[in-house]
């Protein structure tokens, strides 16, 4: 019993083992992304707000230009900590298609907070041609959707090198980064030194906006990442409590036999 | 459930008793608790209730005219009512009323009537927003499914319908802009 | 609980115009079950847990969720945003897709250990593996629901396979999809004939538990009960056996479920479904990469060495669904291919290490499923690939089943069966082989 135990627990681990490469794995050769320290991470992870709102200034003032963050709305704002009338003026500034008046034609009305982030083009075409055909992808779940989440994200953003090494060539109108899968990316180094100024003076080095909109595009992606690891604890405490309760009442019924 | 059928031994007995019933209850009370979500799910999500207040801006509604809107799926009527229904309002206080309630009481400020427009005797929704349509016998409202009247505060006249058009909650945010819900 | 009085009388009222109580009292305590059953017993019970939680929660997000192409990403999205514990029921029934796979691999590898599938549960071992294709499917049309990148190309790769078949591939392929590719009304009825099979699965694990109530459990001896003093009631030993082991599970569960919720997944589904764009790597779901492996083992030269006349009529697509088909196919002649008289591994030593070379073997081949074919298996050695080993692995499997097991059922001298369950236990928890001459072994 033991044995067979110990051999499926060997197993297991020679199956993840092997697997976990595939699952981390980089394609092509572009290079492993370190391993950053989030607020965010481990079992007892939260989100910090000021960090929150550092990221959501960076996504509004660099990426929004031209990346969407449609599935997040802009009442989900005020988990980061912003109040309804900044959120009300924020949703303001954009405008989007209303419903058609008297007379059948197209009108536009402000956006409100139920609604959702308003794209920066109108459909895929416009964002193409914008980009010289390349289209910007929806960044509501970026740090879910590739390899290596917010650690990858992180790399990406400062990964940029200004020289491709010695023997590679970089198309006309790409840009080397060391982690992007065949390392030719579309999309120019978005951030700079002081590109932003942060509302709350915080230094705003390339790394800093990097960690702090990464932590923001980790948010929209699982705003509710606190609450789910916050109930796990209780539940994984609690059925560890019931567990053990029911190995006592086995040992305990199971005792008359013996 | 458990009843043994071996004799009971004492004290052993006893704690399993005790064991059984803390197990249970705390089996039980992790029924409970994932029972909850399962339930909760069920109830408006977020995205539903964030949609359950509206603002509406009652600036371009001139004296005499009407305007409908969409709230919680249902058309709320926003009339800018003129001196003359407001003071036809104010007299039929007095009147047979079939669902009395004073003209003061259903509005905020006398010249803006808030209603929801569904008729409520089956939930038709009244004609008369519109100029040209059918206002009633009493300047209001009339429901063209079964000949409800409704006067100029909303309020049941004749017809089978048995209560007045119900007011819903709001208020006024600035004097041209009202929030429902 | 019944309380005195009234209780026993509603029970009593109810048990004599539908006798439900009597007959849950006859299933679960009168169930005579061998009492040296070990943990490894566990998994069957495991696995209707969990077959009701999927139920429960799927019943749940189906409430929410909306089966058409341009809005099918979206709505499992406004159930992990908008939803009140959206969120958590959509994570409790995807990872319970995948701990529902852990639990029945277990549960099927326990019969192949201990020779559960012997006469005479050859039904019992038939339906189990009739459960597992249900599932399967089940689980496949639940991968496509979210319409993700792997959801889509899943899906297309799969629905592809059909159209190897001769002559009628291609009208079949079509029939399926209700089109010309994989779009909306593929995905309309993968949502119907998902909401059906979890009932179909209740349905034929029903017939699951009463073959087994017909044979009886089998035990880690593999030798028949020989009266009640190898035997206890299921119920409270094994109810409550199995109610520790529960909770043993919940816990693993909640931990992926609370902290580690896309362990199983695949970033590409988080991104939308693109007809135009074919992900780098199209993975299916880690439970069906050992046959994915297998459906890529066959390549096109093989055939066409081996053919001749056959290469017109069997394309090496057809041969590696073909493959795929009979690597499952093959566990239904598993009660036949093994010949051997015992039950049970603990008393085949040799039997003992090709059952674990055979766990190696799948394993390995699920390796291979997750990796490109061309791609290298060890850096240093670029000749070896993992088409290679996906073949190896492939033709060991087949070999286990076809030519291992009849092979060594005739050849194999197995340890000495004890006289009885209880006999063990009577002696002080001794060894199987034991002082007493060799008993005849168990008719298996």
């Amino acid at each position: 019993m033991r044995k067979l135990a110990v051999s499926l627990i060997a197993l297991s681990g020679l199956i993840a083992g092997s697997l976990a490469p595939v699952i981390v794995m980089a394609a092509g050769d572009a290079a492993h992304p370190k391993s950053q320290h989030w607020s965010f991470g481990g079992i007892f992870g939260t989100y910090e707000k000021p960090q929150l709102k550092r990221g959501f200034q960076v996504y509004q003032e660099v990426c929004a230009a031209c990346h969407s963050l449609r599935l997040v709305a802009y009442r989900n704002l005020s988990a980061i900590g912003l109040d309804e009338k900044a959120i009300e003026a924020i949703a303001a500034e954009k405008e989007l298609p209303g419903a058609p008046n008297e007379e059948g034609e197209a009108t536009t009305r402000k956006a409100l907070p139920s609604d959702k982030f308003v794209p920066p083009f109108a459909n895929e075409n416009a964002a193409r041609a914008a980009n010289n055909g390349a289209l910007p992808p929806d960044l509501s779940l970026m740090t879910k959707a590739r390899v290596g989440g917010p650690d990858y994200l992180y790399a990406l953003l400062t990964g940029y090198k200004e020289e491709a090494p010695k023997d590679v060539k970089v198309p006309e109108g790409m840009h080397y980064n060391t982690y992007f899968p065949g390392h030719n990316i579309a999309m120019a180094p978005p951030l700079s030194d002081e590109g932003v100024e942060y509302a709350d003076k915080t230094k705003a080095t390339v790394p800093q906006q990097a960690k702090d909109v990464t932590a923001f595009l980790q948010w929209a992606a699982d705003p509710y990442l606190e609450d789910r690891k916050r109930m796990g604890i209780k539940v994984v405490l609690f059925l560890i409590f019931l567990t053990g309760l029911l190995y006592a009442y086995k040992r305990k019924v199971w005792a008359k036999l013996h | 459930m458990a009843n043994s059928t071996t004799a009971p031994d004492g004290g052993g007995e006893t704690r399993r008793d005790f064991l059984m019933l803390a197990t249970t209850a705390a089996a039980g009370f992790g029924v409970a608790a994932v029972a909850w979500p399962f339930i909760d799910q069920m109830n408006p999500a977020a995205d539903t209730l964030a949609l359950g207040s509206i603002k509406v801006d009652i600036s371009k509604i001139a004296v005499g005219q009407a305007i409908t809107v969409k709230w919680r799926g249902k058309p709320v009527f926003i009339r800018h009512r003129t001196a003359a229904e407001i003071a036809q309002a104010a007299k039929d206080d007095k009147a047979k009323l079939i669902d009395p309630q004073p003209d003061g009481k259903r509005v905020q400020k006398p010249q803006w009537l808030v209603l929801e427009g569904v008729c409520t005797h089956l939930g038709c929704i009244p004609k008369g927003q519109k100029s040209g349509e059918r206002k009633g016998e009493f300047g209001g409202w009339f429901c063209p499914c079964h000949g409800s009247h409704y006067d100029t505060s909303g309020r049941i006249r004749k017809g089978p319908a048995p209560s007045n058009l119900p007011v819903p909650a709001y208020k006024f945010l600035t004097d041209t802009q009202i929030q429902i819900g | 609980m019944a309380n005195g009085g009234t209780g026993t009388k509603i029970v009593k009222w109810v048990d004599a115009r539908l006798p439900i109580f009597s007959f849950m009292d006859h299933s679960l305590r009168d169930y005579p079950t061998p009492r040296n059953l070990n943990y490894w017993w566990n998994f069957g019970s495991l696995a209707g847990v969990v077959l009701v939680v999927m139920i429960a929660t799927g019943i749940v997000l189906a409430m929410h969720y909306t089966p058409h192409a341009a809005m099918a990403f979206d709505s499992v999205e406004r159930i992990m945003r908008d939803v009140n514990y959206g969120w958590l029921i959509r994570y409790i029934h995807m990872n319970g897709g995948s701990m529902f796979f852990i639990v029945v691999y277990i549960h099927i590898f326990r019969g192949m250990y201990y020779g559960s599938y012997k006469n005479p549960r050859e039904l019992l071992w038939w339906l189990g593996v009739i459960i597992y294709l249900l599932m399967m499917a089940t689980a496949f049309m639940g991968y496509v629901l979210p319409w993700g990148q792997m959801s889509f190309w899943g899906a297309t790769v799969i629905t592809k396979l059909f159209s190897a078949l001769p002559l009628v591939g291609e009208a079949v392929t079509e029939w399926l999809w209700g089109g010309f590719s994989v779009d909306s009304p593929t995905l309309n009825r993968f949502f119907s004939l998902h909401y059906l099979f979890p009932f179909l699965i209740v349905g034929v694990v029903v017939f699951h538990l009463v073959a087994l109530h017909t044979s009886k459990s089998s035990n880690p001896l593999g030798i028949d009960p020989r009266g009640p003093q190898d035997t206890i009631p299921f119920h409270p030993y094994y109810t409550v056996k199995d109610n520790f082991g529960l909770g043993v599970f919940f816990i693993v569960y909640a931990v992926f479920v609370f902290f580690a919720p896309d362990f199983f997944g695949e970033p590409d589904n988080y991104i939308p479904a693109n007809p135009l764009s074919t992900p780098a790597h199209i993975v299916p779901e880690w439970y069906y990469l050992p046959f994915y492996a297998v459906l890529r083992a066959v390549p096109d030269n093989f055939v066409g060495q081996w053919a001749g006349l056959g290469y017109i009529i069997i394309n090496a697509k057809l041969a590696g669904v073909l493959t795929m088909a009979a690597s499952i196919l093959v566990l239904f002649a598993l009660p036949w291919l093994d010949t051997s008289k015992v039950r049970s591994g603990r008393f085949r030593p040799v039997f003992k290490w090709f059952f674990w070379i055979f766990l190696l073997d799948v394993a390995i081949l699920g390796v291979c499923g997750a990796h490109a074919p061309d791609e290298p298996v060890f850096a240093w050695f670029k000749g070896f690939d993992y088409l290679t080993l996906a073949q190896i692995t492939t033709a060991y499997y087949f070999a286990h089943f076809l030519i291992l097991l009849p092979i060594l059922g005739k050849i194999e001298k197995p340890l000495p069966l004890p006289t009885s369950i209880s006999e063990p236990v009577l002696k002080g928890g001794g060894s199987a082989g034991a002082s007493a001459a060799a008993q005849p072994m168990e008719k298996a």
